[in-house]
């Protein structure tokens, strides 16, 4: 095919750098199998539905981690989504055109901000606030629901759930916002022209039109969200225990890796945490590839929200 | 106006003016942020602040001058090792990603982007820190690495594909090989936009915390070697954060305004190389 011989180097020097993301995949999924494998031998598939984790007995079960990992994640979607497509539609549809660069420039910064600072506000800042206004309120609407039994001393599945919402809104904002974009013109004088009012317009022609673009947008959220770390790790109070109260501390897999693998002296416990990541990491591969796939169906192969990433 | 057609209207409206609060409350979120963030860590930043290694716990005073090299260091490496393949993949992508090879390095970018940093993190300590035998800042840079690769071959793509078809053409109809069409026409023009990418990549490891926790894992005194373990701000905030003293927490204030500065002025000039370039190019 090529006419020089140096333009077959040069492809060739170029597959060598792309053939290296499947190559690191492969690595990283062979890492966390070959290290998890003890672990998976020792509990097998009841590793996630049992509840205890016991170093000093060597009993491992990830069940109170997946479950808040689960808990936390569903809370800031169920914070996150309101907000995030409020600003996209905002954005797209009834923002004046002076007033839309700045708005996604600083939603887009909330992207910019590090982990471990969404961490240290939400200790020093969230939480008294939520201490103080939040939780006696709260109490006093929803105290009788499961929810928001026992006492609150900060560090919470709420605080947590928060912190997430808030570190998530750029992304599917962004993501939405594109996805909007992408919704023909047409599609809104249609519905204009039908005597549809502005939020009819955007409720029965926008917003159908870019349905799977958006629920992609809303799962590469979720995605986000089960991996997120540090801020989470500051927060959510690091106890192994399924509870349904937001009131109460829980523990999710990133943050128990991110706490107790330098404490990890065993083997055992070592390979059980290394468990706990690779349950992570096919989780939030399965919850991205079903996002992208969607969002790909919309966008056609587009890095589409590549700018908050 | 009937009563059926004033209801909808009424809706409208209030829709309209819940879009509008909601959207204002996420833009809310930031300048609370970033204005405790300025009211709290401000008055810490003086000399000491960024000339001084950390004081033994208790004491007050010291600085985090040997978080902020090790931070330079750190992210600089990653950058120097994850800079050249993730551009080079996305070159791949943009001139020769049409096939099933490309369509799978897009597919396993895009996941691996979402992939829990924390992973990258204990995948790296196994393949460096434990071989090894020791924790070291290049274990970090490595993983920071990783994490850029993915978002540096996205964004090189998409930059390398907005360059115009006739540009290529003419190029290769004056005989030039296609290696050098592709390096001297296309990257040339598209390089506002890749260097835009890079320095948004590097802005956004610039803050990770979680894969350096097993990898760089920190370190008390000033040091530059990276065969050893070293600070960064982002380790820094995470133990002066959760720790007990009143100090600590001041510190950690401090530590991440400079933080959130430095990740604001790398994204910053992401923004201005671009508007740069295309002011120059049209």
């Amino acid at each position: 095919m090529a006419l020089f011989r140096s333009d077959r180097i040069y492809q060739r020097t170029l597959t060598a750098f792309a053939l290296s993301l499947p190559l690191l995949i492969l690595v990283i999924l062979g890492v966390l199998l070959a290290s998890a494998l003890p672990a998976v031998k020792a509990f097998g598939p009841s590793f996630l539905w049992t509840s205890t984790w016991d170093p000093v007995a060597e009993v491992y079960g990830a069940a109170p981690m997946i479950f808040g990992t689960l808990a936390s994640s569903l809370l800031a979607l169920l914070i996150a989504v309101p907000l995030a497509l409020s600003v996209a539609i905002f954005l797209t549809e009834f923002s004046p055109r002076w007033l839309r660069q700045p708005v996604a420039f600083l939603v887009e910064l909330l992207a910019a901000i590090p982990s471990v600072v969404y961490g240290t506000w939400g200790i020093f800042v969230l939480i008294p606030f939520l201490r103080q206004h939040v939780v006696p309120v709260l109490k006093a609407l929803f105290g009788w629901t499961p929810f928001l039994q026992g006492v609150f001393y900060g560090n919470s599945l709420l605080a947590g759930g928060i912190i997430l919402a808030i570190m998530i809104v750029p992304y599917i904002a962004a993501v939405s916002r594109e996805v909007l974009l992408a919704v023909p013109t047409a599609q809104r004088e249609a519905a204009l022209a039908m005597g549809a009012t502005r939020w009819e317009t955007v409720r029965s022609a926008v917003l159908p039109y870019g349905r799977a673009g958006l629920i992609g947008a809303i799962i590469l959220g979720l995605g986000r969200a089960l991996g997120e770390t540090m801020a989470v790790t500051m927060v959510i109070g690091n106890r192994h225990d399924i509870g349904v109260s937001l009131l109460q501390p829980a523990y999710t897999m990133a943050a128990a890796i991110a706490n107790e693998f330098s404490e990890a002296t065993t083997n055992m416990y070592l390979s059980a945490l290394f468990a706990v990541g690779l349950i992570l990491f096919v989780l939030t591969v399965a919850v991205n590839a079903v996002a992208r796939i969607l969002i790909w169906r919309v966008a056609r192969g587009a890095a589409v929200g590549s700018k908050a990433l | 106006m009937s009563g059926r057609a004033l209801r909808r209207h009424l809706t409208s409206r209030l829709m309209t003016v819940l879009v509008i609060i909601l959207s204002f409350t996420a833009v809310l979120a930031l300048v609370l942020i970033l204005g405790n963030l300025i009211a709290k860590g401000a008055s810490s930043l003086d000399w000491a602040f960024f000339t001084k290694s950390p004081v033994p716990a208790g004491q007050s005073g010291g600085g985090v001058a040997n978080a902020i090299a090790g931070t330079v260091v750190v992210v600089g490496l990653a950058a120097l090792i994850g800079v050249p393949v993730g551009v080079g993949a996305g070159m791949y992508l943009a001139e020769y990603g049409a096939g099933r090879l490309g369509f799978l390095v897009r597919f396993v970018a895009d996941v691996l982007n979402g992939t829990p940093s924390i992973v990258i993190g204990i995948a790296g300590w196994t393949f460096i820190v434990k071989p090894s035998g020791r924790f070291s800042a290049l274990a970090g840079s490595v993983a920071l690495a990783i994490l850029m690769i993915p978002m540096l071959a996205r964004t090189t793509e998409e930059m390398v594909r907005l360059v115009p078809h006739s540009l290529r053409e003419a190029a290769l109809a004056l005989g030039l090989p296609r290696w050098r069409t592709s390096l001297k026409i296309v990257a040339r023009t598209a390089m506002g936009g890749i260097v835009t990418g890079c320095l948004v990549g590097i802005a956004r490891v610039a803050g990770e915390t979680a894969p350096l926790l097993f990898t760089a894992l920190g370190n008390l005194n000033f040091s530059l070697a990276v065969g050893q373990p070293m600070q960064t701000l982002s380790l820094q905030i995470y133990v002066y954060a959760t720790g007990p003293f009143d100090e600590w927490h001041r510190l950690a204030w401090a530590s991440a305004l400079v933080l959130m500065g430095l990740v604001l002025v790398i994204s910053l000039a992401a923004r201005w190389v671009t508007r740069q370039r295309y002011g120059s190019v049209r």
